[in-house]
């Protein structure tokens, strides 16, 4: 419409002339604007770092609690007593968790970043290959009290091995089998220690509405994670020694295979899964008797109670493997801590995280966040249920696998999760997924990490 | 969008031709570029420097590995562009389908946006009781905010309890199971769905102000000679606001190739191949692999192609306003 006013009103003086240079122009404002929606988006701009006052620190937690709002909560009290030790003040910002990568990335490339953070530790070696943190080198360590005070699962996923880590562990995570007691215990099961005995007892458990399983099987970082451990299972990696992508291997597509069919073939999770984008809303079912078992890492617990389930409703064993395959019950999952390089303050974030990684921070915090301990010789206080965290103890420390530690790492999950997520969708809207087809989509996933590698 | 800016770019122009006419330079003749200038500056300042800079990262390797520090980001020439538009591999044939759903997407959001807007518009041109009812109803969409809207839809849209489902199936008892929406082949209906809801009203605002300044007495004579109300419209109403249609088909294409709100919203983070829209499909080549200099690429021929559409278009509808 003002296009056209645009012309009218400009042909009074020299008609000919200007009525082609208008028509030039019309064609030329058209072409700019709408080069500006297609571009601007990609757009970002340099800039310093925001905060610069000496005995400030800027903190992004990342979301450990039920809410962001718990997660307050709970820290604000240690933060003010860190400034009342230190004198360093505190300005805490916790992320939730659909957005924590997103405003890291934002972080890397506009280098306005918090001087301390946390990050999922399965990010950790590709964060390390953007240069945008501070490796921890022999005086760094010393700062925060030593290396050899975390333990060492944990502490392995700080970095690409061989190299001096960017981050240090801070909560430690695994997953579970959560089973819930009375739903077995009317249908004559026992908790499984074999792939084989969990698929005949979540048949047992299906009937109606009620599924032997519920999978957050819209969820890419789920998905890429049992992808991940079911592979292992099988001895299969996603990587190679140098760190190229291997994921058409038989182990990994019979891995994947066989996570599927607990939609496909077993028909023990409800189709409605393939819908859940986050690990809670799967949690929500079992926690309220639609689903007899979840797979959770051991931080559900705050959630399930939430939702009115009691602790002493559900019981937690080790995710089982095949009889014949590895006994991986887990990645080493888990949060930890990392310094950006361009702060300003790196020694109130050094004191800062030798705070968060004491014993008596770590105390404080496992319970709330239902954390597994980092420090080496600790023990769990994140349950007071002596078996439960005699179970997450051992499979945090004797069933578990790193993820790869590879700077495309991240790109494994996204690729390859996201490609589950269709599968599942595939198989939730009545078609099926055959093993050449999980090959394909793989092959897709690999050729993709491959060109931006 | 594209309308705003023809009234900005109109101003150098008309300072142009005011410019060739003078002789002695009068007094204030600053004034205009003064008033322009903060235009100007805050359009190369939001507009033209990001989108040099985009053109600029899609010749570089952007990946993570350099993000931290663009200036040491190797350049690769075209390399960027070649792995975008080679259809063989994985991410060429993901951009190229991308693009297939994008162009079908857009021909029926559009399509269906004027004619929904069209028979609103016509049906609203007489004076009645109510009509301006009717009016605010129809523009509600376009008031709302929009995430507001596109996030009902999503509630709307859920398989086992969302309210389509639940109007189709347990009310009316539609046999079968309830299908999902939003993941799936069905996604694509679901984009298409909540994006004409969208945009119909703009088409229709548009419209019905184009049909105020159609005199009523074509109509009437148009009747005493007998042509009936499919005639009229088709002679009268339809030619009569061609120069509202042309503007109105040209921004609403713009608006609807580069959506990227709707898909966002209704989807989250991983989107269905159905509703793989072009600037989604880009975002996500960029943020999940951190490979921004080749989501640079993908968003330069983007706008390459759009550019030459739209270029194409408003010529020939010139050429053919001049001919007629």
């Amino acid at each position: 419409m003002l296009l056209r006013l645009v012309f009218r009103n400009s042909s009074h003086t020299d008609k000919e002339v200007t009525e082609v240079k208008i028509r030039t122009f019309a064609a030329a404002a058209a072409i700019a604007a709408l080069a500006i929606t297609a571009t601007g988006c990609s757009g970002g701009s340099g800039n310093e770092s925001s905060d610069s006052g000496g005995k400030t620190l800027t903190y992004w937690a990342s979301n450990q609690g039920t809410s962001l709002d718990n997660d307050k909560e709970v820290l604000t009290p240690q933060l003010e007593k860190f400034e009342k030790e230190t004198g360093i003040k505190v300005n805490l910002e916790v992320i939730g968790w659909n957005d924590l990568q997103t405003r890291i990335q934002t972080a890397v490339t506009s280098g306005q970043a918090p001087d301390v953070l946390n990050i999922g530790n399965t990010w950790a070696a590709s964060l390390q290959s953007t240069g945008a943190f501070m490796p921890f080198d022999e005086a760094a360590f010393t700062a925060i009290g030593g290396k050899d005070k975390f333990v060492k699962t944990a502490m392995d996923t700080g970095g690409v091995a061989g190299e001096d880590p960017t981050s240090v562990p801070l909560y430690g995570l695994a997953y579970g089998l959560y089973y819930n007691k009375a739903m077995f215990k009317d249908a004559g099961v026992t908790p499984p220690t074999t792939w084989e005995e969990m698929v005949a007892a979540a048949k047992k458990l299906t009937s109606g509405d009620v599924h032997g399983f519920s999978l957050a099987a819209g969820s890419y970082t789920e998905n890429s994670h049992f992808a991940f451990i079911n592979a292992a299972q099988n001895g299969a990696d996603f990587f190679d020694a140098d760190g190229k992508p291997t994921f058409t291997s038989d182990g990994i597509v019979d891995g994947i295979a066989r996570y599927l069919d607990l939609m496909q073939a077993d028909k023990v999770v409800a189709p409605g899964d393939a819908q859940y984008d986050n690990a809670t809303q799967a949690i929500n079912d079992f926690a309220t008797g639609k689903s007899a078992m979840v797979l959770s890492q051991n931080n559900a617990n705050s959630s399930i109670a939430s939702q009115g389930m009691a602790s002493d409703a559900f019981g937690v064993v080790a995710f089982p493997a095949p009889a014949a395959g590895k006994d991986i019950a887990t990645m080493v999952a888990g949060i930890n801590m990392s310094i950006f390089k361009n702060t300003k303050n790196k020694d109130s974030a050094l004191a800062f995280v030798k705070f968060m990684t004491s014993e008596d921070t770590q105390a404080a915090l496992d319970k709330p966040f239902a954390a597994l301990p980092v420090l080496a010789g600790v023990t769990p206080s994140f349950t007071d249920d002596a078996e439960l965290a005699k179970t997450f103890s051992d499979i945090y420390s004797n069933k578990s696998k790193p993820l790869p530690l590879v700077a495309a790492e991240d790109q494994f999950e996204s690729t390859v999760g996201k490609a589950m997520n269709q599968m599942f969708a595939t198989i939730a809207s009545g078609g099926t997924v055959s093993k050449a087809d999980i090959k394909s989509a793989l092959e897709t996933a690999q050729q993709a990490v491959e060109a931006a590698g | 969008m594209s309308a705003s800016t023809a009234v900005k770019k109109s101003g150098p122009s008309a300072g142009a031709t005011a410019r060739r006419a003078r002789k002695p330079r009068r007094a204030g003749w600053w004034l205009p570029y003064a008033l322009l200038a903060p235009a100007v500056i805050f359009e190369l300042v939001i507009h033209i420097v990001p989108m040099i800079t985009g053109i600029w990262m899609s010749f570089l390797k952007l990946t993570k590995m350099y993000i931290s520090n663009w200036g040491n980001a190797p350049f690769i020439g075209t390399k960027n562009y070649q792995v975008a538009l080679d259809f063989n591999s994985a991410v060429g044939m993901g951009l190229l389908k991308s693009f297939g759903i994008t162009v079908a997407f857009t021909i029926l959001v559009v399509g269906l946006s004027w004619f929904l807007g069209m028979a609103a518009a016509v049906a609203l041109q007489k004076v009645f009781p109510g009509r301006a009812v009717f009016r605010t109803l129809f523009l509600i969409p376009y008031a709302l905010p929009m995430y507001a809207g596109v996030i009902a839809w999503k509630f709307i849209l859920q398989k086992d309890n969302g309210a389509l489902s639940h109007l189709l199936f347990d009310n009316l008892g539609l046999p079968g199971d309830k299908p999902f929406w939003l993941i799936g082949d069905n996604a694509f209906a679901a984009v298409v769905i909540v994006a004409i809801w969208r945009l119909w009203p703009f088409a229709f605002l548009m419209l019905m102000a184009g049909l105020q300044s159609v005199p009523t007495d074509i109509y009437e004579a148009a009747s005493v000679d007998g042509a009936k109300p499919l005639r009229q419209w088709w002679a009268i109403t339809l030619p009569l606001l061609r120069p509202v249609n042309m503007s109105l088909v040209l921004v609403m294409f713009l608006w609807t190739f580069n959506d990227f709100n709707t898909p966002f919203v209704l989807f989250g983070g991983s989107q269905p191949p159905a509703g793989d829209l072009i600037s989604f499909h880009i975002y996500n080549a960029s943020f999940l692999t951190w490979n921004f200099g080749s989501g640079a690429a993908m968003s330069v021929l983007l706008l390459l192609f759009l550019s030459v559409v739209s270029g194409i278009y408003v010529l020939l509808m010139n050429r053919r306003k001049d001919n007629a």
